[in-house]
């Protein structure tokens, strides 16, 4: 990169609980991708191969909502390196299908359920420290957990609601009033 | 075809507008088309008063109207879109997300439902109050309907529709707060009712995917609310109306 | 048809009666000093007078509520000539000494004396209570000893209704349930109405926690309320009447259903009142066990015998009320001041309390206090002199911290506002109410976040669901107090919580959404410090927006 050209924006995507809809909806943005690629750098993501969140990230949209102990490792590192955090999707925005459980209460009654009871031989509550991250007890959207500053809901919010958020966030032109562009489902 | 009721001069929002002396602040801003959000208001039915999103704002005192229950007065000056009503509805339509299961995104009535329509509306993108998360049951054992409480709620349509217009009241409100819910028949199964007629009037004016009919998939509910104006015209005037007119 | 009291005969023989013995011992058994005990009380009193022989010298009177009900049971020793002694605490083993040393030896009992000459005694003003302490509330020869259906008798053989209408509002008396309506102007609005039939309503639904005024009313001077009554439907026009009161109050409904048995049998009320062409039934409804209740509109409802919602007003009651005839409702308490303003007149009544709000007021005195029990006192007396004078003080060397009044609907009123006079329109000012009269003092250990939870947690489970800021709001506001108690919450918490508040107020459907933030306002306003002193210092930050 020379150094006349105007800086990247620093643009990260996580996946937390949710069941990347949102991303493939992201991805479903095409050509403009390549619109994208001019003005930002992806410097994390699902989609691309990096270990860590890196640090001075301009924009992060999270998907999914908070369900675990990584999900919730993640989000605070996200806020702690990111100047403009985007709720992206339901599960982000609401809990939506991956907070169905909550009703329900306590995971360990869904899991003992799901897998202890339902498999017919060998059932067990699959635990490895380090690598299955504990459940909480509830699921929360991300704004319970960090300060979000857009909120991008649907399910999954459409490309060009994503394009056109993007656009907004980046031009920092972002309407008030965001009329359909908030609907939900 | 004239009215020839009386009228009296209101203003919405500044601008004046002719009333009919004697009707409410919503019948005249939905006839002159001055848009006020309304969850449990529906034409022909009685009125109810719960929902609290139509409020307005009358510029003789502070105090907020439901635009529902509010009879127009000459020169009343009718505020319907200030920051401070936005703010109101807007915490009224998050109450509601918060306290029943929400969610649009497997919901019979995603994209044809009126809460969610409201949120548009009132610009809700988010609910800053904590999700209540309550277990409530689905009643399925209707054999044409289906009755989901979490995502009721509470407006009544279907109570006073059903003991209004259907006559039969199936339909009530049991138990308070919180706890509120709708039961049919004081408390039974609604597939086990005797009084039910199976007319679907209740499902017809639900404005959520509360109350649904069977086997219809995400996003396949479309209800029917205004057929309520019909039945309610060719009750009170005794004369039916176009249904293409009536939408 | 049955003969008419003649109210001057039944007073002769009650004086008379009473002046053969030269002693009279008034034991409270009002529902305080019965749950202290007072029902073994008065039967030690009895069982000793007899064994002692002296059935011919002392008479045993269970009265009502003498009001110090901290120290109950009460017991007043009267002597024929006016000598008057008070015995608080009284056991079963006082009690025998009572009669053994007091009225056998003229000998004071010292351990239990109370003195009649403190300031919760000698500041109070009782007009409503009058016969507290003095009559057997199951004796309607009583209530006309001492003045009773005097007044009925004055309304409906000398006066017009209008007149009498005239004199409730020249009285300048309040509505005493809360929102101090003008009960002049409510019996107008009745008198002017149309309707084939027209109801009265006394609201009896006393729900705030803490607070028995309207039952000590109910129970202990049945026959006040229904004089009170019978004067507003004959002023009114009404033919029917309904005293609606609440499940949890048994007692009351037994002396209430007895004493219309006796009202109507003496030709009090029932048909040609007192040989007048005035007729009146009175009927008991008893209550479902909710708050909302108390509210006008659904306490309609509730004796039609439907489910207890409030509805939208207009049209008010006076309106459409029962069965969608004109109808008002009266509190209990506002009742039972209107025989006394028909006997005394309306200026006597106007000279008591404050211009704006005269008369007295009985108030439920609890919490952290020397003095707990039932006082009333004349409007316009400032909150200290019920605290320090008629309360006593704080005990346990603590200090004054805030004064509760109104209930879940009222709010808190800092020690900086001591010297508050307290009236309707005073109390407003400082963000709390009247209500219907009870009075919480707390001392410098209460915390006021948690305070405010234990009002937002009765709300919300006495809301009736029907409106969404109530339902919904009050859990929400009750969520965000439970965070805020737990040490959990942050800044944005606090914002949320008084926007909710805002909107709860605003946009609820009745009074018992609109004033349920009360509480909490009232304690952000005065006690915003502790708030803040709770919250996380954890780096925690939710959205803001």
């Amino acid at each position: 990169m020379s150094e006349t050209t105007p800086q990247k924006a620093r643009v990260a995507t996580v996946w937390l609980g949710g069941c990347s809809g949102c991303h493939m909806s992201f991805l479903d943005m095409d050509e403009w991708l390549f619109d994208l690629a001019e003005v930002a750098d992806v410097v994390y993501s699902p989609i691309a191969d990096v270990k860590d969140f890196p640090k001075d990230v301009d924009v992060t949209l999270i998907e999914g909502a908070i369900a675990n102990e990584d999900n919730r490792e993640l989000a605070l590192q996200v806020r702690e390196n990111s100047k403009l955090v985007v709720s992206f999707g339901d599960c982000a925005v609401t809990g939506n299908v991956t907070a169905l459980r909550n009703p329900m209460g306590d995971p360990s009654e869904i899991l003992a359920r799901v897998y202890v009871e339902s498999p017919d031989l060998n059932g067990i509550v699959p635990s490895e420290a380090g690598i299955v991250p504990p459940l909480l007890p509830k699921v929360l959207p991300v704004h319970q957990l960090i300060q979000v500053d857009v909120y991008l809901p649907g399910c999954p919010p459409p490309a060009d609601r994503i394009q056109e958020a993007l656009e907004g966030i980046l031009n920092d032109d972002l309407p008030r009033d965001r009329g359909e562009a908030i609907r939900f489902g | 075809m004239r009215d020839a009721r009386p009228s009296v001069t209101v203003t919405f929002d500044g601008e004046e507008y002719d009333a009919f002396a004697g009707e409410s602040v919503m019948d005249a801003a939905r006839r002159l088309g001055v848009p006020i959000p309304s969850l449990c208001y529906l034409e022909g039915l009685s009125l109810y008063g719960g929902c609290r999103v139509c409020v307005v704002q009358i510029a003789e005192d502070h105090r907020l109207r439901p635009a529902c229950a509010t009879t127009v007065a000459q020169d009343m000056e009718i505020k319907t879109d200030t920051p401070l009503l936005r703010a109101h509805r807007k915490a009224i339509i998050e109450m509601l997300f918060a306290e029943g299961n929400h969610v649009c995104a497997v919901c019979v009535s995603n994209g044809k439902c009126e809460l969610q329509d409201m949120a548009v509306a009132t610009g809700m993108d988010h609910v800053r109050f904590d999700y209540q998360a309550p277990q409530r049951e689905v009643d399925a054992s209707h054999p044409k309907y289906v009755f989901d409480p979490n995502r009721c709620i509470l407006c009544t349509r279907c109570v006073r529709v059903c003991d209004e217009i259907e006559g039969a009241h199936v339909w009530d409100v049991a138990f308070r707060g919180a706890d509120a819910e709708l039961v049919a028949e004081l408390g039974k199964p609604w597939g086990e009712s005797t009084s039910c007629t199976w007319c679907g009037k209740c499902v017809a004016v639900c404005p959520t995917g509360a109350m649904a009919y069977q086997g219809k998939a995400v996003g396949e509910m479309q209800h029917h609310a205004n057929v309520v104006i019909r039945l309610a015209t060719a009750r009170t005037k005794g004369q039916w109306l176009d249904p293409e007119e009536v939408g | 048809m049955a003969a008419v009291i003649d109210l001057h005969e039944v007073a002769d023989r009650e004086h008379e009666a009473r002046s053969r013995y030269p002693w009279r011992i008034k034991a409270c058994a009002s529902t305080a000093c019965l749950s202290a005990g007072a029902g073994a009380t008065v039967q030690a009193l009895e069982q000793t007078i007899e064994a002692a022989d002296l059935v011919l010298d002392a008479v045993v009177v269970p009265t009502g509520c003498m009001g110090l009900c901290s120290r109950g049971p009460l017991v007043r020793v009267l002597r024929r000539g006016g000598d008057e002694t008070m015995y608080q605490a009284v056991n079963k083993e006082v009690a025998i000494d009572i009669v053994r040393k007091h009225v056998r030896n003229h000998e004071i009992v010292d351990t239990n004396l109370l003195d009649t000459n403190i300031p919760f005694f000698t500041s109070q003003e009782r007009v409503v209570l009058a016969n507290g302490g003095v009559i057997d509330p199951d004796r309607i020869e009583g209530y006309v000893a001492h003045g009773g259906y005097e007044a009925l008798r004055k309304a409906i053989t000398e006066m017009a209704p209008e007149q009498v209408v005239e004199e409730i509002r020249s009285s300048g008396l309040r509505g005493r349930g809360g929102a101090g309506y003008p009960t002049g102007n409510k019996w107008a609005l009745l008198a002017k109405a149309e309707g084939d039939q027209k109801y009265v309503v006394a609201n009896g639904d006393e729900g705030d926690p803490g607070a028995y005024m309207d039952r000590t009313v109910m129970e202990d001077d049945p026959h006040r309320l229904i004089e009170g009554i019978a004067i507003a439907a004959y002023a009114t026009g009404a033919s029917k009447a309904y005293i609606y009161v609440r499940a949890e109050y048994p007692r009351a409904v037994e002396r209430l259903d007895r004493a219309i048995r006796v009202a109507r049998r003496n030709r009090l009320l029932g048909r040609r009142i007192m040989d007048t062409d005035f007729t009146l039934d009175v009927e008991v409804r008893i209550g479902a066990g909710a708050f909302v209740c108390g509210e006008e509109t659904a306490l309609l409802a509730s004796i039609e015998g439907r489910r207890g919602t409030p509805r939208l007003r207009p049209p008010y009651p006076t309106e459409r009320g029962l069965w969608g005839q004109p109808t008002m409702i009266n509190n209990v308490e506002t009742l039972a001041n209107v025989p006394t303003i028909i006997n005394k007149g309306a200026e006597w009544f106007s000279s008591i309390g404050t211009e704006r709000s005269p008369g007295t007021k009985v108030f439920a005195l609890a919490g952290d206090l020397v003095n707990i029990g039932l006082i009333e006192v004349p409007m316009g007396i400032t909150l200290r002199s019920i605290v320090e004078d008629i309360g006593g003080g704080i005990p346990d060397g603590r200090s004054f911290k805030a004064a509760q009044t109104g209930g879940p609907s009222g709010g808190c009123i800092p020690a900086e506002f001591l010297d508050t006079q307290v009236d309707y329109d005073s109390l407003r000012q400082l963000g709390s109410i009247m209500g219907s009269g009870g009075l919480i003092v707390m001392d410098d250990t209460q915390s006021m976040p948690d305070v405010a939870k234990f009002f937002m947690e009765f709300c919300m489970d006495e809301s009736c669901g029907k409106c969404v800021p109530c339902r919904a709001g009050t859990v929400q506001i009750h969520t965000l107090l439970d965070r805020i108690g737990n040490g959990d919450a942050v800044w944005a918490d606090l914002r949320h919580l008084e926007q909710l508040c805002a909107t709860v107020r605003d946009t609820s459907l009745c009074g018992l959404g609109q004033s349920a933030p009360n509480p909490v306002l009232s304690t952000l306003q005065y006690f915003g410090k502790e708030y803040e002193e709770l919250l996380s210092d954890e780096k925690k930050e939710v959205a803001d927006a």
